[in-house]
């Protein structure tokens, strides 16, 4: 397609979709259902009959509670995706939605708010159209800001619950911690590979919170995020969803001070699916966020004094000097001259299987590591390699393949060993973008 | 001599070939959750590696919540906790993607 009629194309895209939004404000002003938050038009009464008349729900009064809630969700994605319209569809009166990520093509398996047609569009934007459809009535605020210890509290006042829909336990542990000072009850979910889980933190002010739980933060390298470890959408989805029954309970007051016990669920979806709910330790009184004695105030938060990059920490892939490195582009020169050189691949051989580049070796990074420094045992696996053998490392993205040439030079020592940076992606962005990504 | 039940969850699973639940009938000498946590670092985790995965200065890692029979160790007196016959203990890893 030539650069103009795309360029028309985009342009067309945006005016239906502004188009589409107009109509929707004229929709709104002209035949909105609602006529206040203290009692319902007739055409809610239609909308939201099916749950008014599951008893539990109380009925008016219930449906009533849904239209004053106010609810946070911090994150648009696997688990925000599904929660979301359900909390529109119920009647929650007010949704903020906290996301400064925009849709990409690899989130769409389980991010299914969005769609194809709104890939480079903010999550938080696309989302509020998708709710803005389902429900006119619902108020839908977005926040295209990445939450950080500076906006959270600006945020989340305001807010009565707040949805914990994140992908890192830093900001887990930010949105627990400014939760906790301002009073907010947290739905707080989870999800990789094939699992999930859920739990109510600092319910009414009075259950355990995220550092009742997990004072210490788990070592960096054991933390995986859905890009790396990988995730089925139903899996993650159901989660998202079970989330949105939580709030609706949390709003509709089937959980009280008296009758709430702290839990985590845990989904697993394969090979049997199962949800377990396990009895968890209530509010700790020596956690430094909810118990006896805090350190974590608004103060300590905003002012920076709580430090969540150097609480959480993070893997250090830089262990290569610049001579220990080669470009993409040099890799394809070398690529001609293979007779010689080793081009070692460290990615998990399920990676590897789905692409990789001609002439190499896959040695997984958990296997290399477990051959234990000797050559002998790397040989049986590289039959031509020697202590003197030119080696190319590459991975994903160009971190692991790092750690992989330290060993291979420190441990192993092998002279000449360079990492691929930037790893396999960026070969196939620069050099052949007929390979697949994935 | 107790006959209990070991399940690994949230992916570590990777420490122990990969088999979520494990039956064992223990030695006499495991008698409480601390002892079974040895145990399964000296007997059921194969690769000496993968022990740091399961347990950092000889506890249970930070990131990983232990049950007793579907309750957090806490409530249940943590590694002192005695081991009965047919009890089930979970160690799951904390999952962070969203």
């Amino acid at each position: 397609m030539s650069g103009n009629s795309s360029d028309a194309q985009a342009e067309l895209i945006r005016l239906r979709r502004e188009n589409e939004l107009l109509r929707e404000k004229l929709r709104q002003s002209g035949t909105q259902e609602g006529v206040g938050a203290d009692r319902l038009s007739l055409p809610e009464y239609e909308r939201y009959g099916r749950q008014m008349i599951v008893e539990s729900t109380g009925g008016v009064q219930g449906q009533l509670l849904l239209k004053s809630a106010k609810v946070l969700v911090v994150g648009a994605g696997g688990l925000g995706s599904p929660c979301l319209p359900y909390l529109a569809g119920a009647g929650v009166g007010t949704i903020g939605i906290v996301d400064n990520d925009t849709v990409e093509v690899s989130n769409l398996h389980r991010q299914v708010i969005h769609d194809s047609g709104k890939v480079g569009m903010l999550k938080c934007e696309s989302a509020r159209e998708v709710l803005g459809k389902l429900n006119p009535n619902v108020k839908v605020v977005t926040y295209p800001v990445r939450l950080d210890y500076s906006n959270a509290f600006r945020i989340f006042e305001g807010y009565d619950i707040v949805l914990d829909c994140t992908d890192t336990p830093l900001t887990r542990y930010l949105v627990s911690d400014v939760a906790v000072n301002l009073g907010m009850t947290v739905v707080s979910a989870s999800g990789l590979g094939t699992e999930g889980q859920l739990s109510v933190l600092n319910f009414q002010d009075c259950g355990p919170c995220y550092r009742c739980f997990y004072p210490t933060p788990p070592p960096p390298t054991s933390v995986a995020s859905c890009s790396e470890g990988g995730v089925i959408g139903p899996c993650i989805g159901i989660v998202g969803v079970m989330m949105a029954v939580e709030t609706i309970k949390i709003i509709l007051g089937v959980y009280t001070k008296e009758n709430f016990k702290p839990f985590l669920m845990m989904y697993s979806g394969f090979p049997g699916q199962t949800i377990r709910t396990f009895k968890m330790r209530g509010r700790q009184p020596q956690c430094i966020a909810c118990g006896t004695e805090r350190t974590i105030t608004k103060e300590t938060i905003e002012s920076g004094i709580v430090n969540y990059n150097v609480f959480c920490g993070s893997r250090n892939y830089n262990v290569c000097q610049p001579e220990e490195r080669i470009s993409v582009s040099d890799l394809q020169d070398e690529l001609l001259d293979m007779d010689t050189t080793v081009l070692l691949d460290v990615r998990p051989s399920h990676h590897y299987k789905i692409s990789h580049l001609p002439h190499t070796v896959n040695v997984p990074m958990k296997e290399l590591r477990n051959l234990d420094r000797s050559v002998d045992a790397l040989q049986s696996r590289i039959p031509q390699i020697t202590e003197s053998s030119d080696v190319l490392v590459i991975c994903r993205h160009g971190n692991e393949s790092q750690l992989a040439t330290r060993l291979l030079k420190d441990e192993f020592n092998i002279k000449n060993v360079r990492d691929v940076t930037g790893g396999l992606f960026k070969y196939i962005d620069e050099i052949d973008p007929s390979m697949p990504k994935y | 001599m107790a006959n209990v039940t070991v399940e690994f969850l949230g992916g570590l699973d990777v420490v122990v070939q990969k088999q979520r639940v494990h039956k064992l009938h223990l030695p006499a000498e495991v008698v409480s959750v601390g002892d079974l946590i040895e145990y399964i670092a000296s007997t059921l985790i194969k690769n000496p590696r993968d022990v740091a995965v399961f347990l950092e200065d000889g506890g249970v890692r930070p990131g990983i919540i232990t049950l007793i029979n579907d309750t957090d160790w806490e409530l249940e007196g943590q590694t002192e906790y005695v081991l009965e016959d047919n009890d089930v203990v979970s160690f799951t890893s904390t999952l962070h993607g969203g």
